[in-house]
C-alpha cells in the first residue's frame, strides 16, 4: 500500500469518498437488520450494502489499482454481475420460505395463496 | 457446429469472465478459456432450458439506466427510514399483489431481480395460473402506486426485450 502516497489528490479523495459511502451504507444496511421489526422489513435492509454499498467499494478499487498499475483493473465487474445475480436469489429463497411457513401456519399477517384466499372467500358467503 | 456449440452468447460470457479473472489474452489463457466455456454451455445444454427470445435489444440500455438511477434513489430512501429516530411508527410495509401480463420466464426473472435488487422491495411469490406476483414494499404508502410503478416502469420495457 505504500504506492498509495504516489496517488494524485483528487484520486485519493474520490476513492476514500467511494470507500466510505460503500462502508457507511453497508453499516446503516446492518444497523437497519437490527432496527427494523418484522422479518420481512428486515431483509430489505442488506440490499443497501449489496447493491450501492459493494458498488462504491468496486469503483473505488478499481480507481485505486487502475491508477496505481497505470493499467485498467477489471476484475470488480465480474464481482459485480455475480453479487447482482446471486443476492437476489438468496433474498428471495428466505422471503419465500418465510411467507410459506407464515401461511402454512396461518399467522394471518401475511397473504395467502390465491386459490386458498378463494376458497375461504367461498366458505365466508 | 450447432451441436457443438448450443449456448454461444452465454459461452462468449464465460470466455470473457475466464480473460478477465486471468488478465492476460495470451493463447494459454485463451485456450483454456474456450475449453471451459465450451464445458459450460454444454452443461447449459443438458438442463433444456426454455429458449429465450431477445427482440428489441435497443431498450436495454435505457433500462439499465432506469435500474441505476433506481438503485441509488431507493438506497438513499431505505437508509433514510432505517436511520428515522422514531423508529417508523407511522410507516407502514406490507404486500401488494400485482397481476402481470408478461409469461415468458426470462422476463419474469429479470423482474424479479430488478425488484429484489432495488432496496425497499421484494418479489415474495409467482402464481403462474393467475399470472400475479406478490411484492413486499417496505415503505408502502399506496398499492394501486406501485401496481402502476412495476408495470409501466419495468414490465412494459422487459416485455419489449423477451415477448
Amino acid at each position: 500500500m505504500t504506492q498509495a502516497v504516489e496517488l494524485p489528490g483528487w484520486a485519493a479523495l474520490t476513492v476514500a469518498v467511494l470507500l466510505l459511502s460503500g462502508a457507511g451504507l453497508t453499516l446503516v444496511g446492518a444497523v437497519g437488520l437490527l432496527r427494523l421489526k418484522t422479518f420481512y422489513e428486515r431483509v430489505h435492509a442488506p440490499t443497501l450494502g449489496t447493491t450501492l454499498g459493494i458498488g462504491c467499494v468496486l469503483l473505488a478499487s478499481m480507481l485505486f489499482f487502475s491508477l496505481v498499475q497505470t493499467r485498467f483493473i477489471l476484475h470488480e465487474i465480474l464481482i459485480a454481475v455475480l453479487v447482482v445475480i446471486t443476492t437476489p436469489v438468496t433474498l428471495m429463497l428466505l422471503t419465500r420460505a418465510a411467507l410459506y411457513r407464515d401461511q402454512i401456519e396461518g399467522t394471518g399477517a401475511v397473504p395467502l395463496p390465491l386459490h386458498l384466499s378463494r376458497g375461504r372467500n367461498i366458505d365466508n358467503q | 457446429m450447432k451441436h457443438l456449440l448450443r449456448h454461444p452468447l452465454f459461452a462468449l460470457l464465460l470466455l470473457i469472465a475466464w480473460l478477465l479473472l486471468m488478465e492476460s489474452v495470451s493463447p494459454g489463457a485463451v485456450l483454456l478459456g474456450s475449453l471451459l466455456a465450451l464445458g459450460g454451455s454444454w452443461a447449459l445444454a443438458s438442463l433444456a432450458l426454455p429458449r429465450a427470445r431477445l427482440r428489441r435489444l435497443a431498450v436495454l440500455p435505457g433500462l439499465m439506466r432506469d435500474v441505476l438511477v433506481e438503485v441509488v434513489r431507493s438506497n438513499n430512501a431505505v437508509a433514510r427510514i432505517i436511520l428515522n429516530p422514531k423508529g417508523g411508527t407511522t410507516r407502514r410495509s406490507g404486500f401488494v399483489r400485482i397481476p402481470l401480463d408478461m409469461r415468458d420466464p426470462y422476463g419474469l426473472a429479470a423482474l424479479a431481480c430488478i425488484l429484489t435488487a432495488t432496496p425497499g422491495t421484494v418479489w415474495a411469490e409467482y402464481d403462474a395460473e393467475e399470472g400475479t406476483m406478490l411484492l413486499h414494499v417496505l415503505d408502502l404508502i399506496d398499492e394501486a402506486e406501485w401496481v402502476f410503478i412495476v408495470k409501466q416502469k419495468w414490465e412494459q420495457r422487459l416485455m419489449e426485450i423477451f415477448e
